[in-house]
This record gives structure tokens, C-alpha cells and sequence, in this order.
């Protein structure tokens, strides 16, 4: 239900996109306001959301170890995993951003197969009370991290590539890139592997939460509007890059005039190309309120940003206000002759 | 407390970034508009439409390549009869002549680099390098 309300909607943008596309009054709306507006929406709305982040406070650290902390110098402390210096954090922030270290420890809980035989102790040991059950274990998934690192990198080596459409002229170090992506030289224009990595990952993710039952249960509308969303994008980029051809000069002359801010529609823009426009400025305008922004976040997780410094260092609230305390030795002295009256000791005679 | 320092820092970096080709547009003095292409002045029509040419001129070009390296079939005949010989330097570049005026300026400005040039050779260029 939900992924198929999701489709709904993106098909819906797709149709008034091309709408937008293919009526003159409204082409200047689409290929103008729309992209400019969404721009302007990402930008701020991301501003404003990681300046709330900052301005939350963090009063204590969550280290979420993975490793063993700094204790004795005798015990091997893991200076990545569960780092005590600036360098460590920088590290594991980098390893996290960059690799995705914590999604690489992802294990997925599935019941065996075949039962515990009923007779004597199986080799993992079981309690004979277990016997004849199934037991609960943890495997590794690592095809979710594969997934999204090529997702991620080559949606990244995508975005670059596009420099080529809002720069004139466009860099060498973007034709080098795209040389690269297109090492292979099938066909023409050449096939860019970034474009086949991207459609299959998304392949692949959207699978994932179709396929399987208990991800299925656990998937919201925007999991699945997400995916259509940039299913739709990408697949839009790939139409009109392999099968239906667009007349990318005129593009480009769409593309420079909104960073020139000399906006023009040539009318050799078509439609197609609309839809793609549109969606990219339905993501980038969808991004700041959604679970997109983890883009942004990644770098304010507090499990991931903080050393583990708990007990090394000490750390005071900074707005702790002064709490009115009675030690034992004003109270001694305020019971001091009932106290000597019992024959009680004393800490000061 | 110090880390909003760098928090806003990176904001301003992001922003930057998102923003850059704006500023590149700005200081390097970019003006909107196509390129300025050489279109050859004494014939009229090119071997397919003009909006065929413009978008999909290169399926036209790897399809001969293929006629001719794998098949050995030197002629083309366009779809209004007229037969041609395929060849990119005898045919295309007989009428555009100047590969710098016309096919450069629009593969530069759109950032392509087409491989034809890896074993082709623009005859102009060459002529014009001898002494």
C-alpha cells in the first residue's frame, strides 16, 4: 500500500512535469521558478535545520564504543573504534562518512533452518531445554552497505559530471571524470558505469524492502517515495542520455542562464527534459524535511562525532546551577551535643 | 559550545559549494547563450534533418562506422534517395570544413569529447600544420 501510494504520487509529478513541459504558458514556470525555488528551499531549509541541531544541547557524551576505551596502559585500547583523541574522532567520522563503517556491521536475525536435534548437545552448546526448537542467529548482511556505498559514490561522480551543463566552459577535471566513468566505451554517447552501479543499487533497495516480508512491515510511504523518486530521476537521466536524445546545447543554454541569472527557455527543450528538472527540484526541495538530510546529519551524530573521554576527563554540565548542600561535618555540628549526649563517635572531637 | 564555531563554518562551506557555480559564472564573466557554430555556406541541407542532426547525429556516424569497418558497405542512401559516400573526413567534412568551427564548438561547450578523433584525422588541420 504504501509503496504503491508513493508511486502514485511520483507518477503524479512525472505527468505535471511533462504537462509543465509541453504547454508554452508553463514551460517558463517549470524550467525556471521550479528549479530556482527548490535551490533556494534546500539551501535554507538544510541551514535551518543543522542550526537547530546546533543549537540543541549535547550535555553529555554517547560514545556507542565498538572497541575497547583507553584504561590501563597495559590493556590495548582501539584508538578508532573508541577514540579518545581529536585525531580518532576525525578517523572514525571519516571512515563513517566516507565508507559507511557503522552499516558494514549490519547483521541481519533469522531463524536456522533444521531444528536442535532432540538428543544430546548440538555443537553451539545448546541448553537441552532448546532442544528440538529453532534457534535465533545473527548472520552478516553486508549487501545493504554495498548497495548504498555504490549509490552514494556514484550518485556523487553523477552530480560532478553535471558541472559540464552550469559551467562554460566545463573543466578538464570533469572531462576527466567522465572519461573515466566511460572508460569502457560501449557505445554512443558512451555508457558511464556510474549510470548502470546507480540503477541497479536502487534496484536493489527498492527489492529489498518489497521482497522481504519483515522489511516490507517495517517500510514507510517516504522509504518508497524516496526511492521512486531518484528511480525516476536516474531513469529519466538515462532515457535521454542513451535513447531518447534531447538537444543538450539547448539545455545547457537553460542551465547557464539560471546561474547567470539571465533565465531563458530555448524552445528546442523538451518535455522529457522537464520531467528530469522537476524531479531533481522535488529532491532537493523534499530534501531539508525528510530522512534525506541525513546528508547533513551524518556529520552531528553524537554517537559518532564525541570521543570517549567519559572517564578520562571530567565532564561539568555547563549549566548546572549551584546546588545548596549540607556536608556531614555542618551537620555534625549542628547535632555535635546530642551526638556526644548518645556516646556516639565523632569525626572532630 | 566551541563546536558551533565549526558547524557554522561548514554551513557557510556548503553553501559555498552549492552556490559555486554561480560565482564561477560571476567572476569569470559567463554570459547565457549557445555556441557560436560555423555552419557552411554553400549547401543548404545536411543528409538528414537539421533536428535529427542535432540530437542524434552520432547513432548516423556509429552506424556507418559499422556499415563500413564490419560490413564493408561504402554507401549510405538518405531517406529523400540521394546516395552518399560514407566517410567522416571525405563526406562530413567536405561540406564542414572547419572541424575547430564546428563540431569542437559544440562538443566543447557541452563538455563531450567524442573518440572519433582517436583514428581520425581532421585533413585541414593537417594541411594547415604543413609548412
Amino acid at each position: 500500500m504504501n509503496a504503491l501510494l508513493s508511486l502514485v504520487a511520483v507518477s503524479i509529478l512525472v505527468a505535471l512535469a511533462w504537462v509543465g513541459g509541453s504547454v508554452a504558458s508553463l514551460r517558463s514556470v517549470f524550467g525556471i521558478v521550479v528549479p530556482a525555488a527548490a535551490v533556494a528551499i534546500f539551501v535554507v531549509g538544510l541551514a535551518a535545520r543543522v542550526t537547530r541541531w546546533a543549537l540543541t544541547p549535547v550535555p553529555f557524551r554517547i560514545p556507542t564504543t565498538c572497541g575497547q576505551q583507553r584504561t590501563l596502559p597495559w590493556i590495548k585500547a582501539s584508538w578508532i573504534e573508541s577514540p579518545w583523541t581529536r585525531a580518532g574522532v576525525v578517523v572514525r567520522m571519516a571512515l563513517e562518512v566516507l565508507l559507511f563503517r557503522s552499516l558494514f556491521r549490519n547483521t541481519q536475525a533469522a531463524m536456522t533452518a533444521e531444528p536442535i536435534p532432540a538428543a544430546g548437545q548440538d555443537a553451539h552448546g545448546a541448553a537441552p531445554a532448546a532442544r528440538g526448537l529453532r534457534r535465533l542467529v545473527y548472520g552478516e548482511e553486508k549487501w545493504l552497505w554495498l548497495a548504498a556505498l555504490a549509490f552514494h559514490w556514484s550518485f556523487l561522480v553523477v552530480l560532478l559530471r553535471h558541472l559540464r551543463f552550469v559551467v562554460e566552459p566545463p573543466p578538464a577535471w570533469v572531462d576527466a571524470i567522465a572519461a573515466v566513468d566511460g572508460f569502457f566505451q560501449v557505445g554512443v554517447p558512451v555508457l558511464y558505469m556510474t549510470d548502470v552501479l546507480l540503477l541497479a543499487a536502487l534496484g536493489y533497495l527498492l527489492l529489498r524492502r518489497l521482497v522481504d516480508a519483515r522489511i516490507r512491515y517495517l517500510s514507510l510511504l517516504q522509504d518508497y517515495f524516496a526511492l521512486y523518486l531518484l528511480i525516476g530521476l536516474v531513469g529519466s537521466g538515462v532515457l535521454m542520455r542513451y535513447f531518447v536524445r534531447p538537444d543538450v546545447v539547448a539545455i545547457k543554454e537553460l542551465a547557464l542562464g539560471l546561474v547567470t541569472f539571465a533565465p531563458v527557455v530555448p524552445a528546442t527543450v523538451s518535455p522529457f527534459f522537464f520531467v528530469h528538472l522537476t524531479l531533481v527540484s522535488v529532491l532537493l526541495a523534499y530534501f531539508p524535511f525528510s530522512k534525506l538530510v541525513h546528508m547533513a546529519g551524518v556529520f552531528l551524530s553524537p554517537t559518532r562525532n564525541l570521543a570517549n573521554t567519559n572517564r578520562m576527563r571530567r565532564h561539568v554540565n555547563p549549566w548546572n546551577y549551584p546546588v545548596k548542600v549540607h556536608t556531614y561535618e555542618e551537620w555534625e555540628d549542628e547535632f555535635r551535643d546530642k551526638i556526644k549526649a548518645a556516646g556516639l563517635p565523632l569525626e572532630k572531637a | 559550545m566551541r563546536d558551533r564555531y565549526v558547524i557554522l563554518a561548514a554551513l557557510v562551506l556548503f553553501f559555498v559549494l552549492v552556490t559555486a557555480p554561480v560565482w564561477y559564472a560571476r567572476a569569470a564573466g559567463e554570459k547565457a547563450g549557445g555556441p557560436d557554430v560555423k555552419l557552411p555556406t554553400q549547401e543548404k541541407a545536411c543528409v538528414m534533418p537539421v533536428d535529427y542532426m542535432r540530437t542524434s547525429h552520432m547513432d548516423l556516424l556509429i552506424s556507418w562506422r559499422e556499415r563500413v569497418v564490419r560490413e564493408n558497405i561504402r554507401t549510405w542512401t538518405a531517406p529523400d534517395g540521394t546516395v552518399y559516400t560514407v566517410s567522416l573526413s571525405g563526406t562530413c567534412l567536405k561540406c564542414h570544413t572547419n572541424k575547430a568551427e564546428f563540431c569542437d564548438r559544440c562538443h566543447d561547450y557541452a563538455g563531450v569529447t567524442p573518440y572519433c578523433w582517436d583514428c581520425h584525422v581532421d585533413p585541414a588541420a593537417i594541411a594547415r600544420s604543413r609548412p
